[in-house]
Protein backbone atom coordinates (compact mmCIF):
# COMPACT_ATOMS: atom_id res chain seq x y z
CA UNK A 1 0.00 0.00 0.00
CA UNK A 2 3.06 2.51 -0.90
CA UNK A 3 3.05 5.00 -3.44
CA UNK A 4 6.79 5.05 -4.97
CA UNK A 5 8.00 8.39 -6.29
CA UNK A 6 10.25 7.52 -9.25
CA UNK A 7 10.58 11.29 -10.29
CA UNK A 8 9.46 14.56 -8.99
CA UNK A 9 9.32 17.72 -9.70
CA UNK A 10 10.85 21.19 -7.72
CA UNK A 11 7.87 22.20 -5.71
CA UNK A 12 5.91 18.59 -4.82
CA UNK A 13 4.57 18.95 -1.12
CA UNK A 14 1.80 16.49 1.20
CA UNK A 15 -1.02 18.50 2.15
CA UNK A 16 -4.04 17.71 3.96
CA UNK A 17 -7.08 20.19 5.59
CA UNK A 18 -4.24 21.68 7.38
CA UNK A 19 -2.69 22.58 11.21
CA UNK A 20 -5.33 24.28 13.14
CA UNK A 21 -5.44 25.54 17.33
CA UNK A 22 -1.77 26.55 17.15
CA UNK A 23 -1.41 29.91 15.97
CA UNK A 24 -1.18 31.37 19.18
CA UNK A 25 2.63 29.52 19.32
CA UNK A 26 3.25 30.43 15.86
CA UNK A 27 2.56 27.78 13.74
CA UNK A 28 0.78 28.47 10.90
CA UNK A 29 -2.38 26.63 9.28
CA UNK A 30 -0.64 25.10 5.99
CA UNK A 31 -2.48 22.88 3.43
CA UNK A 32 -3.62 23.65 0.23
CA UNK A 33 -3.30 27.36 -1.62
CA UNK A 34 -6.45 26.35 -3.36
CA UNK A 35 -8.87 24.07 -1.04
CA UNK A 36 -11.19 23.81 -3.46
CA UNK A 37 -8.95 22.34 -6.31
CA UNK A 38 -7.92 19.97 -3.60
CA UNK A 39 -11.46 18.92 -2.16
CA UNK A 40 -11.93 18.26 -6.03
CA UNK A 41 -9.23 15.95 -6.36
CA UNK A 42 -10.23 14.08 -3.53
CA UNK A 43 -13.90 13.99 -4.13
CA UNK A 44 -13.16 12.30 -7.77
CA UNK A 45 -11.08 9.68 -5.48
CA UNK A 46 -14.07 8.96 -2.64
CA UNK A 47 -11.70 10.73 -0.26
CA UNK A 48 -13.21 13.53 2.47
CA UNK A 49 -12.28 17.15 1.05
CA UNK A 50 -9.36 17.42 3.11
CA UNK A 51 -7.43 14.20 2.95
CA UNK A 52 -4.04 13.92 2.73
CA UNK A 53 -2.77 14.47 -1.08
CA UNK A 54 -0.49 15.67 -3.17
CA UNK A 55 -0.01 19.49 -4.45
CA UNK A 56 2.49 20.48 -7.13
CA UNK A 57 3.51 23.62 -8.86
CA UNK A 58 5.68 22.45 -12.24
CA UNK A 59 5.53 19.15 -13.08
CA UNK A 60 4.63 16.66 -10.72
CA UNK A 61 7.12 13.85 -11.48
CA UNK A 62 6.30 9.92 -11.97
CA UNK A 63 4.88 7.29 -9.64
CA UNK A 64 3.99 3.99 -9.25
CA UNK A 65 1.77 1.93 -7.12
CA UNK A 66 1.84 -1.57 -5.27
CA UNK A 67 -1.71 -2.05 -5.29
CA UNK A 68 -4.44 -0.84 -7.83
CA UNK A 69 -5.39 3.01 -7.06
CA UNK A 70 -7.60 5.66 -8.11
CA UNK A 71 -6.38 9.18 -8.92
CA UNK A 72 -7.36 12.16 -10.14
CA UNK A 73 -5.62 15.74 -11.08
CA UNK A 74 -7.62 18.86 -10.22
CA UNK A 75 -7.14 22.30 -10.94
CA UNK A 76 -5.67 22.54 -14.40
CA UNK A 77 -5.35 20.83 -17.13
CA UNK A 78 -1.88 18.90 -17.50
CA UNK A 79 -0.38 16.03 -19.21
CA UNK A 80 -1.09 13.30 -17.73
CA UNK A 81 0.21 9.49 -18.73
CA UNK A 82 -0.40 6.18 -17.90
CA UNK A 83 2.36 4.68 -19.49
CA UNK A 84 1.92 6.23 -22.58
CA UNK A 85 -1.90 6.42 -22.60
CA UNK A 86 -2.42 9.99 -22.65
CA UNK A 87 -5.75 10.77 -19.62
CA UNK A 88 -7.58 13.92 -18.57
CA UNK A 89 -7.62 15.74 -15.66
CA UNK A 90 -10.43 16.49 -13.55
CA UNK A 91 -11.83 13.36 -13.33
CA UNK A 92 -10.25 9.99 -11.84
CA UNK A 93 -8.72 6.83 -13.31
CA UNK A 94 -7.21 3.61 -12.33
CA UNK A 95 -3.39 3.09 -11.86
CA UNK A 96 -2.31 -0.54 -11.62
CA UNK A 97 0.89 -2.19 -10.44
CA UNK A 98 3.24 -2.05 -12.78
CA UNK A 99 2.48 1.18 -14.94
CA UNK A 100 3.68 4.73 -14.32
CA UNK A 101 1.85 7.52 -13.80
CA UNK A 102 3.55 10.88 -15.47
CA UNK A 103 2.02 14.26 -14.35
CA UNK A 104 3.47 17.44 -16.39
CA UNK A 105 2.85 21.13 -14.95
CA UNK A 106 -0.05 22.83 -14.82
CA UNK A 107 -1.27 24.64 -17.74
CA UNK A 108 -3.11 27.55 -16.94
CA UNK A 109 -3.07 27.31 -13.24
CA UNK A 110 -0.07 27.59 -10.86
CA UNK A 111 -0.99 24.73 -8.45
CA UNK A 112 -2.71 21.78 -9.05
CA UNK A 113 -3.56 18.38 -6.82
CA UNK A 114 -2.97 14.60 -7.11
CA UNK A 115 -4.91 12.47 -4.65
CA UNK A 116 -5.16 8.96 -4.63
CA UNK A 117 -8.28 6.43 -3.46
CA UNK A 118 -7.79 6.20 0.17
CA UNK A 119 -5.01 9.25 0.79
CA UNK A 120 -1.76 9.53 1.95
CA UNK A 121 -1.80 7.62 4.95
CA UNK A 122 1.26 9.49 6.92
CA UNK A 123 1.74 10.69 10.68
CA UNK A 124 0.53 14.16 11.50
CA UNK A 125 3.20 16.47 13.46
CA UNK A 126 1.21 18.71 15.47
CA UNK A 127 -2.46 17.69 14.71
CA UNK A 128 -1.85 17.32 10.58
CA UNK A 129 0.43 16.13 7.73
CA UNK A 130 0.66 19.29 5.81
CA UNK A 131 3.78 20.81 5.00
CA UNK A 132 5.01 23.61 6.24
CA UNK A 133 8.06 24.15 4.28
CA UNK A 134 9.60 27.62 6.77
CA UNK A 135 9.59 25.68 9.81
CA UNK A 136 10.10 21.96 8.52
CA UNK A 137 7.22 20.23 9.42
CA UNK A 138 4.67 18.10 8.16
CA UNK A 139 4.67 15.56 5.00
CA UNK A 140 7.76 13.80 4.83
CA UNK A 141 10.42 15.20 7.07
CA UNK A 142 8.79 18.78 6.63
CA UNK A 143 10.46 18.71 3.46
CA UNK A 144 9.43 18.71 -0.66
CA UNK A 145 8.92 15.16 -2.06
CA UNK A 146 11.57 14.10 -3.62
CA UNK A 147 13.12 10.68 -6.04
CA UNK A 148 12.58 7.59 -3.82
CA UNK A 149 10.26 8.78 -1.48
CA UNK A 150 8.03 5.98 -0.70
CA UNK A 151 4.68 7.30 0.35
CA UNK A 152 1.99 4.81 2.68
CA UNK A 153 -1.62 5.36 1.10
CA UNK A 154 -4.47 4.34 3.58
CA UNK A 155 -7.67 2.31 3.14
CA UNK A 156 -9.69 2.47 0.39
CA UNK A 157 -12.97 0.50 -1.74
CA UNK A 158 -11.09 -1.45 -3.84
CA UNK A 159 -14.09 -1.71 -6.55
CA UNK A 160 -15.74 1.40 -6.30
CA UNK A 161 -16.17 3.43 -10.03
CA UNK A 162 -14.14 5.99 -11.08
CA UNK A 163 -15.72 9.39 -10.91
CA UNK A 164 -15.83 12.61 -13.35
CA UNK A 165 -18.43 15.74 -12.71
CA UNK A 166 -21.67 15.78 -14.52
CA UNK A 167 -20.80 19.12 -15.77
CA UNK A 168 -18.11 20.97 -16.49
CA UNK A 169 -16.55 22.54 -12.80
CA UNK A 170 -15.54 26.23 -12.61
CA UNK A 171 -13.49 26.40 -9.53
CA UNK A 172 -13.66 30.07 -9.60
CA UNK A 173 -14.65 33.16 -10.82
CA UNK A 174 -13.95 36.01 -12.86
CA UNK A 175 -13.63 39.79 -12.67
CA UNK A 176 -11.66 41.90 -9.65
CA UNK A 177 -10.03 40.05 -6.65
CA UNK A 178 -12.24 41.51 -3.88
CA UNK A 179 -10.87 42.87 -0.84
CA UNK A 180 -11.84 44.60 2.46
CA UNK A 181 -9.55 47.28 3.54
CA UNK A 182 -7.69 47.12 7.25
CA UNK A 183 -6.53 46.46 9.55
CA UNK A 184 -3.73 49.37 9.19
CA UNK A 185 -5.56 50.97 6.09
CA UNK A 186 -5.02 54.20 7.19
CA UNK A 187 -0.89 53.81 7.65
CA UNK A 188 -1.53 54.80 3.88
CA UNK A 189 -3.08 58.03 2.04
CA UNK A 190 -6.11 58.67 0.33
CA UNK A 191 -4.36 58.46 -2.75
CA UNK A 192 -2.58 55.48 -1.73
CA UNK A 193 -5.63 53.51 -1.06
CA UNK A 194 -7.48 55.10 -4.28
CA UNK A 195 -4.45 53.45 -6.84
CA UNK A 196 -5.37 50.10 -5.09
CA UNK A 197 -8.87 50.07 -6.99
CA UNK A 198 -7.68 52.13 -10.11
CA UNK A 199 -4.20 50.93 -11.19
CA UNK A 200 -3.30 47.43 -12.15
CA UNK A 201 -1.14 44.64 -10.66
CA UNK A 202 0.92 42.46 -11.53
CA UNK A 203 1.82 38.81 -10.48
CA UNK A 204 5.46 38.57 -9.88
CA UNK A 205 7.71 35.60 -10.17
CA UNK A 206 8.72 36.01 -6.52
CA UNK A 207 5.92 33.50 -5.15
CA UNK A 208 6.17 30.44 -2.76
CA UNK A 209 3.69 28.74 -0.63
CA UNK A 210 3.85 31.74 1.89
CA UNK A 211 3.42 34.58 0.18
CA UNK A 212 2.90 36.06 -3.29
CA UNK A 213 5.00 39.78 -4.27
CA UNK A 214 2.78 41.73 -6.74
CA UNK A 215 4.45 44.62 -8.61
CA UNK A 216 2.79 47.35 -11.20
CA UNK A 217 1.61 49.73 -7.78
CA UNK A 218 4.47 50.97 -5.14
CA UNK A 219 1.91 51.50 -1.90
CA UNK A 220 4.27 53.81 0.01
CA UNK A 221 2.69 53.93 3.96
CA UNK A 222 2.45 57.23 5.77
CA UNK A 223 2.93 56.07 8.92
CA UNK A 224 6.14 54.76 7.74
CA UNK A 225 6.32 50.21 7.57
CA UNK A 226 6.85 49.38 10.34
CA UNK A 227 4.49 48.65 13.31
CA UNK A 228 3.82 46.57 16.55
CA UNK A 229 3.64 43.10 15.13
CA UNK A 230 -0.01 41.67 15.22
CA UNK A 231 -1.79 38.81 13.76
CA UNK A 232 -1.77 38.27 9.73
CA UNK A 233 -4.00 35.73 8.02
CA UNK A 234 -3.84 33.93 4.75
CA UNK A 235 -4.93 36.67 2.32
CA UNK A 236 -3.04 39.86 4.56
CA UNK A 237 -1.73 42.10 2.05
CA UNK A 238 1.57 43.35 3.84
CA UNK A 239 3.26 46.61 3.00
CA UNK A 240 7.09 46.43 3.64
CA UNK A 241 9.10 48.94 3.23
CA UNK A 242 10.01 48.48 -1.02
CA UNK A 243 6.12 49.46 -1.00
CA UNK A 244 5.79 46.79 -3.12
CA UNK A 245 2.75 44.29 -1.75
CA UNK A 246 2.67 41.13 -0.65
CA UNK A 247 -0.32 38.77 -0.31
CA UNK A 248 0.31 35.84 2.69
CA UNK A 249 -0.93 32.64 1.25
CA UNK A 250 -1.50 29.11 2.98
CA UNK A 251 1.86 29.15 4.64
CA UNK A 252 1.47 32.44 5.83
CA UNK A 253 3.34 33.58 9.06
CA UNK A 254 0.98 34.24 11.56
CA UNK A 255 1.85 37.49 12.79
CA UNK A 256 3.84 40.54 10.84
CA UNK A 257 5.45 43.74 11.77
CA UNK A 258 4.33 45.08 8.05
CA UNK A 259 1.40 47.64 7.66
CA UNK A 260 -1.30 45.37 6.11
CA UNK A 261 -3.10 47.41 3.41
CA UNK A 262 -6.07 45.14 2.93
CA UNK A 263 -7.16 41.27 3.37
CA UNK A 264 -7.79 39.68 0.19
CA UNK A 265 -11.68 38.03 0.40
CA UNK A 266 -11.49 34.27 1.16
CA UNK A 267 -13.63 33.37 -1.67
CA UNK A 268 -10.54 35.01 -4.15
CA UNK A 269 -7.64 34.48 -2.60
CA UNK A 270 -6.95 30.86 -4.61
CA UNK A 271 -7.73 32.54 -7.83
CA UNK A 272 -5.57 35.08 -7.07
CA UNK A 273 -2.50 32.74 -5.83
CA UNK A 274 -3.64 30.54 -9.11
CA UNK A 275 -2.68 33.42 -11.31
CA UNK A 276 0.62 33.14 -13.61
CA UNK A 277 3.31 35.00 -13.59
CA UNK A 278 2.54 38.26 -15.45
CA UNK A 279 -0.79 38.25 -15.17
CA UNK A 280 -2.33 41.74 -14.64
CA UNK A 281 -5.29 42.37 -12.28
CA UNK A 282 -7.64 44.95 -10.20
CA UNK A 283 -8.83 44.95 -6.73
CA UNK A 284 -12.18 45.97 -5.87
CA UNK A 285 -13.29 46.57 -2.32
CA UNK A 286 -15.96 44.60 -0.45
CA UNK A 287 -17.15 44.37 3.25
CA UNK A 288 -16.79 41.73 5.30
CA UNK A 289 -20.33 40.73 5.63
CA UNK A 290 -20.02 40.37 1.70
CA UNK A 291 -16.90 38.64 1.59
CA UNK A 292 -18.70 36.13 4.04
CA UNK A 293 -21.98 36.23 1.54
CA UNK A 294 -19.62 35.18 -1.15
CA UNK A 295 -17.27 32.59 0.83
CA UNK A 296 -20.44 30.69 1.77
CA UNK A 297 -22.53 30.81 -1.29
CA UNK A 298 -18.98 29.42 -2.91
CA UNK A 299 -18.76 26.70 0.00
CA UNK A 300 -22.11 25.77 -0.93
CA UNK A 301 -21.48 25.51 -4.77
CA UNK A 302 -18.48 23.83 -3.79
CA UNK A 303 -20.51 21.20 -1.74
CA UNK A 304 -23.12 20.61 -4.39
CA UNK A 305 -20.36 19.93 -7.01
CA UNK A 306 -18.78 17.35 -4.71
CA UNK A 307 -22.40 15.37 -4.37
CA UNK A 308 -22.26 15.61 -8.79
CA UNK A 309 -20.15 13.19 -9.23
CA UNK A 310 -21.51 10.59 -11.73
CA UNK A 311 -19.60 7.31 -12.03
CA UNK A 312 -17.39 7.07 -15.74
CA UNK A 313 -18.28 4.23 -17.56
CA UNK A 314 -15.93 1.56 -17.97
CA UNK A 315 -15.67 -1.40 -19.94
CA UNK A 316 -15.90 -4.80 -17.74
CA UNK A 317 -12.78 -5.74 -19.25
CA UNK A 318 -11.20 -3.32 -16.59
CA UNK A 319 -7.38 -3.45 -17.03
CA UNK A 320 -6.75 -4.19 -13.07
CA UNK A 321 -9.07 -7.31 -13.89
CA UNK A 322 -7.08 -8.29 -17.27
CA UNK A 323 -3.86 -7.88 -14.97
CA UNK A 324 -5.38 -10.43 -12.25
CA UNK A 325 -5.59 -12.96 -15.33
CA UNK A 326 -1.91 -12.41 -16.23
CA UNK A 327 -2.76 -11.82 -19.78
CA UNK A 328 -0.50 -8.83 -20.32
CA UNK A 329 2.90 -10.94 -19.01
CA UNK A 330 4.44 -10.56 -22.68
CA UNK A 331 2.25 -10.69 -25.44
CA UNK A 332 -0.68 -8.32 -24.57
CA UNK A 333 -0.85 -4.68 -24.39
CA UNK A 334 -3.62 -3.56 -21.72
CA UNK A 335 -4.57 -0.83 -24.39
CA UNK A 336 -5.04 -3.65 -27.47
CA UNK A 337 -7.45 -5.75 -25.76
CA UNK A 338 -9.72 -2.77 -24.33
CA UNK A 339 -9.60 -1.34 -27.65
CA UNK A 340 -12.90 -2.05 -30.03
CA UNK A 341 -12.89 -4.80 -31.54
CA UNK A 342 -13.13 -4.73 -35.54
CA UNK A 343 -14.46 -7.97 -37.20
CA UNK A 344 -12.76 -8.71 -40.58
CA UNK A 345 -14.08 -8.83 -43.48
CA UNK A 346 -15.54 -12.02 -44.28
CA UNK A 347 -17.54 -12.42 -40.77
CA UNK A 348 -19.61 -9.62 -42.09
CA UNK A 349 -22.92 -10.64 -42.98
CA UNK A 350 -25.04 -9.30 -46.31
CA UNK B 1 -6.84 52.00 26.09
CA UNK B 2 -10.47 51.77 24.70
CA UNK B 3 -10.31 47.94 22.88
CA UNK B 4 -11.26 48.51 19.47
CA UNK B 5 -12.18 46.22 16.22
CA UNK B 6 -10.02 46.37 13.23
CA UNK B 7 -11.07 44.41 10.22
CA UNK B 8 -9.06 41.60 8.81
CA UNK B 9 -10.97 40.15 6.01
CA UNK B 10 -14.01 38.53 6.18
CA UNK B 11 -12.96 35.16 8.48
CA UNK B 12 -10.47 37.11 11.30
CA UNK B 13 -11.20 39.95 12.98
CA UNK B 14 -8.24 42.07 15.32
CA UNK B 15 -9.58 43.69 18.42
CA UNK B 16 -6.63 46.22 19.47
CA UNK B 17 -6.66 47.17 23.12
CA UNK B 18 -3.36 49.80 22.62
CA UNK B 19 -0.97 51.19 20.03
CA UNK B 20 2.05 50.43 21.70
CA UNK B 21 4.38 48.32 23.77
CA UNK B 22 3.38 48.24 27.31
CA UNK B 23 3.44 45.34 29.77
CA UNK B 24 -0.17 46.00 31.43
CA UNK B 25 -1.39 46.07 27.61
CA UNK B 26 -0.17 42.92 26.98
CA UNK B 27 -1.11 41.17 30.16
CA UNK B 28 -4.66 42.63 29.57
CA UNK B 29 -4.31 41.05 25.94
CA UNK B 30 -3.05 37.68 27.37
CA UNK B 31 -6.24 37.63 30.50
CA UNK B 32 -8.29 38.72 27.41
CA UNK B 33 -6.75 35.31 25.00
CA UNK B 34 -7.38 33.21 27.90
CA UNK B 35 -11.01 34.22 28.29
CA UNK B 36 -11.71 33.78 24.68
CA UNK B 37 -10.25 30.22 24.46
CA UNK B 38 -12.41 29.96 27.95
CA UNK B 39 -15.98 30.44 26.08
CA UNK B 40 -14.15 28.37 23.00
CA UNK B 41 -13.91 25.46 25.18
CA UNK B 42 -17.32 25.91 27.23
CA UNK B 43 -19.18 26.07 24.01
CA UNK B 44 -20.05 29.80 24.59
CA UNK B 45 -18.66 31.43 21.44
CA UNK B 46 -19.36 29.06 17.50
CA UNK B 47 -17.49 29.00 15.37
CA UNK B 48 -14.00 30.57 16.59
CA UNK B 49 -11.23 28.15 14.90
CA UNK B 50 -7.94 30.29 16.37
CA UNK B 51 -6.75 33.08 18.43
CA UNK B 52 -3.36 34.82 18.46
CA UNK B 53 -2.63 37.46 21.45
CA UNK B 54 -0.05 40.05 20.09
CA UNK B 55 1.85 42.72 21.70
CA UNK B 56 -1.90 44.72 21.94
CA UNK B 57 -4.29 43.03 19.84
CA UNK B 58 -5.92 39.79 19.54
CA UNK B 59 -6.15 37.71 16.16
CA UNK B 60 -9.59 35.63 16.07
CA UNK B 61 -10.28 33.76 13.16
CA UNK B 62 -13.63 31.97 13.01
CA UNK B 63 -15.75 30.26 9.99
CA UNK B 64 -18.02 32.61 8.88
CA UNK B 65 -20.38 29.55 7.90
CA UNK B 66 -20.88 29.11 11.66
CA UNK B 67 -20.69 32.60 13.15
CA UNK B 68 -20.67 36.13 11.11
CA UNK B 69 -17.95 39.05 12.02
CA UNK B 70 -20.88 41.34 13.35
CA UNK B 71 -21.99 39.16 15.70
CA UNK B 72 -18.56 38.28 16.72
CA UNK B 73 -16.83 41.52 17.28
CA UNK B 74 -19.69 42.66 19.36
CA UNK B 75 -19.37 39.51 21.38
CA UNK B 76 -15.56 40.25 21.77
CA UNK B 77 -16.07 43.90 22.83
CA UNK B 78 -18.46 43.19 25.73
CA UNK B 79 -15.07 40.14 26.74
CA UNK B 80 -13.01 42.85 26.56
CA UNK B 81 -14.34 45.59 28.41
CA UNK B 82 -15.13 43.53 31.64
CA UNK B 83 -10.94 43.10 31.90
CA UNK B 84 -9.28 40.28 34.48
CA UNK B 85 -6.42 39.40 35.91
CA UNK B 86 -4.89 36.23 35.25
CA UNK B 87 -2.03 35.31 37.84
CA UNK B 88 0.41 33.27 35.76
CA UNK B 89 3.68 32.66 37.81
CA UNK B 90 6.57 34.51 35.71
CA UNK B 91 9.82 32.66 34.50
CA UNK B 92 13.16 33.74 33.50
CA UNK B 93 15.17 32.25 30.80
CA UNK B 94 18.74 33.00 30.80
CA UNK B 95 19.43 32.62 26.72
CA UNK B 96 23.22 32.33 25.93
CA UNK B 97 24.17 34.62 23.00
CA UNK B 98 27.60 34.07 20.74
CA UNK B 99 27.52 37.90 19.42
CA UNK B 100 28.63 39.03 15.96
CA UNK B 101 30.03 36.48 13.66
CA UNK B 102 28.27 35.07 10.43
CA UNK B 103 24.34 35.31 11.93
CA UNK B 104 25.49 38.36 14.29
CA UNK B 105 26.19 40.26 10.67
CA UNK B 106 24.35 43.51 11.52
CA UNK B 107 26.60 43.82 15.38
CA UNK B 108 29.47 45.93 13.76
CA UNK B 109 26.91 48.39 11.34
CA UNK B 110 24.66 48.92 14.13
CA UNK B 111 27.03 49.32 16.80
CA UNK B 112 28.61 52.61 14.29
CA UNK B 113 25.05 53.12 13.36
CA UNK B 114 24.53 53.88 17.03
CA UNK B 115 27.42 55.41 17.60
CA UNK B 116 29.02 52.79 20.44
CA UNK B 117 31.56 50.06 19.88
CA UNK B 118 30.41 46.76 19.67
CA UNK B 119 31.65 45.58 23.19
CA UNK B 120 29.03 48.63 24.24
CA UNK B 121 26.31 47.19 22.18
CA UNK B 122 26.54 43.79 23.44
CA UNK B 123 26.41 45.53 27.00
CA UNK B 124 23.50 47.26 26.52
CA UNK B 125 21.86 44.43 24.90
CA UNK B 126 23.28 41.52 27.11
CA UNK B 127 21.87 44.21 30.23
CA UNK B 128 18.77 43.98 29.15
CA UNK B 129 15.60 42.49 30.74
CA UNK B 130 13.19 41.39 28.40
CA UNK B 131 9.57 40.36 28.46
CA UNK B 132 8.47 37.81 26.34
CA UNK B 133 5.33 39.73 24.58
CA UNK B 134 3.69 37.16 22.41
CA UNK B 135 4.54 33.66 20.74
CA UNK B 136 4.26 34.33 16.61
CA UNK B 137 5.67 34.38 13.09
CA UNK B 138 7.41 31.08 12.96
CA UNK B 139 6.72 28.17 15.63
CA UNK B 140 7.66 28.83 18.94
CA UNK B 141 9.16 32.39 17.81
CA UNK B 142 9.05 35.02 21.00
CA UNK B 143 8.68 38.68 20.38
CA UNK B 144 11.04 40.34 23.40
CA UNK B 145 10.06 43.97 24.67
CA UNK B 146 12.09 45.89 26.81
CA UNK B 147 14.73 46.75 24.29
CA UNK B 148 16.91 49.80 25.23
CA UNK B 149 15.51 52.72 23.55
CA UNK B 150 18.71 53.39 21.67
CA UNK B 151 18.83 49.99 20.19
CA UNK B 152 15.78 50.58 18.46
CA UNK B 153 16.10 50.32 14.68
CA UNK B 154 14.07 50.07 11.47
CA UNK B 155 13.25 46.69 9.81
CA UNK B 156 15.63 45.76 6.67
CA UNK B 157 13.59 47.45 3.37
CA UNK B 158 14.25 44.06 1.69
CA UNK B 159 13.93 41.30 3.97
CA UNK B 160 16.99 38.35 4.20
CA UNK B 161 16.04 35.08 2.35
CA UNK B 162 17.70 32.73 4.82
CA UNK B 163 18.29 33.48 8.36
CA UNK B 164 19.58 30.36 10.73
CA UNK B 165 17.32 29.28 13.89
CA UNK B 166 18.83 30.59 16.66
CA UNK B 167 19.65 33.62 15.42
CA UNK B 168 18.79 37.04 17.84
CA UNK B 169 17.73 40.29 16.50
CA UNK B 170 16.39 43.51 16.48
CA UNK B 171 13.18 44.59 14.41
CA UNK B 172 12.08 48.63 15.08
CA UNK B 173 11.56 48.33 19.34
CA UNK B 174 11.32 44.67 19.14
CA UNK B 175 14.23 42.10 20.14
CA UNK B 176 13.64 38.28 19.19
CA UNK B 177 15.19 35.00 18.74
CA UNK B 178 14.71 32.87 15.95
CA UNK B 179 12.94 29.74 16.15
CA UNK B 180 13.05 28.48 12.88
CA UNK B 181 15.79 29.19 9.71
CA UNK B 182 13.27 31.72 7.28
CA UNK B 183 13.35 34.86 5.51
CA UNK B 184 13.64 38.04 7.88
CA UNK B 185 14.21 41.67 7.85
CA UNK B 186 15.17 42.05 10.89
CA UNK B 187 18.78 42.95 11.57
CA UNK B 188 21.45 39.91 14.00
CA UNK B 189 23.52 40.48 16.84
CA UNK B 190 24.18 37.52 17.61
CA UNK B 191 22.96 33.49 17.91
CA UNK B 192 22.19 31.34 20.30
CA UNK B 193 22.06 26.78 20.48
CA UNK B 194 18.98 27.45 22.70
CA UNK B 195 16.11 26.20 20.20
CA UNK B 196 12.79 27.68 20.78
CA UNK B 197 10.93 24.90 19.39
CA UNK B 198 11.48 21.82 18.13
CA UNK B 199 8.54 18.98 17.26
CA UNK B 200 10.67 16.46 18.58
CA UNK B 201 10.54 17.37 22.10
CA UNK B 202 7.85 16.35 24.81
CA UNK B 203 6.63 20.31 25.14
CA UNK B 204 7.50 21.34 21.24
CA UNK B 205 7.51 25.02 22.49
CA UNK B 206 9.97 26.62 24.72
CA UNK B 207 8.90 29.84 25.59
CA UNK B 208 5.09 31.56 26.61
CA UNK B 209 4.19 35.22 26.24
CA UNK B 210 4.79 36.67 29.58
CA UNK B 211 7.65 35.18 30.44
CA UNK B 212 11.38 37.24 30.97
CA UNK B 213 14.53 37.03 28.99
CA UNK B 214 17.57 37.98 29.56
CA UNK B 215 21.29 37.26 27.51
CA UNK B 216 24.84 36.19 28.19
CA UNK B 217 27.16 36.75 25.75
CA UNK B 218 29.40 33.32 25.42
CA UNK B 219 32.42 32.15 23.26
CA UNK B 220 32.44 30.33 19.83
CA UNK B 221 33.59 27.07 21.99
CA UNK B 222 30.60 27.23 24.28
CA UNK B 223 28.42 27.92 21.79
CA UNK B 224 29.46 24.68 20.28
CA UNK B 225 29.70 22.42 23.13
CA UNK B 226 25.97 23.88 23.81
CA UNK B 227 25.08 23.53 20.06
CA UNK B 228 26.08 19.60 20.31
CA UNK B 229 23.84 18.59 23.05
CA UNK B 230 21.12 20.92 21.75
CA UNK B 231 21.06 18.67 18.57
CA UNK B 232 21.48 15.25 20.60
CA UNK B 233 17.37 17.10 22.31
CA UNK B 234 18.85 17.73 25.52
CA UNK B 235 17.50 21.17 27.37
CA UNK B 236 20.57 23.56 27.53
CA UNK B 237 18.19 26.17 29.43
CA UNK B 238 15.57 25.60 32.28
CA UNK B 239 13.58 28.86 33.50
CA UNK B 240 13.46 30.40 37.16
CA UNK B 241 10.83 31.03 38.99
CA UNK B 242 10.75 34.84 39.68
CA UNK B 243 7.04 35.18 41.41
CA UNK B 244 4.51 37.02 40.54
Amino acid sequence: MTLDVLSAGPMLTVQDAGRFGLRHMGVSPAGPIDRAAMALANGLVGNAPGAAALEFAGPAGSFRCDRPVRFAIAAADCVIRIDKRVVLAGESHRLNPGETLTVGAPDGAVWAYLAFSGGLDLPGVLGSCATHLRSGLGGIEGRAVRAGDRLPLGEQTPDAPCLRPESPVFLHEEGPIRLVLGPQDSSFSPEVIRSLTEREFIVTPQRDRMAMVLGGVELPAAKGHDIVSDGTVPGSVQVPGSGMPLVLLAESQTTGGYPKIGTVASVDLARLAQMPVGARFRFSLVTPAEGEDLWIAKQARLRQMLRSFVAKPESVLRSDYLLSCELVGGFYDVEEILRPVTLPDRDRRP
Amino acid sequence: MTPRLLLCGDSALTIQIGETIDAECNARIIALAAEVEAAVRAGALEGVQDIVPTYRSLLVCYDPERIRGAELGSRLLVLAGQPRETAQARRLWRVPCLYGGEVGQDLEEMARMKGLTPEELIALHSGADYRVYMIGFAPGFAYLGGQPEILHTPRLPKPRQNIPRGAIGIGGQQGNINSVAGPSGWRFLGWTPVRSFDASRPEPFLFRAGDHVRFHPIDAEEARVLEARSAAGKMIVTPEEIGL
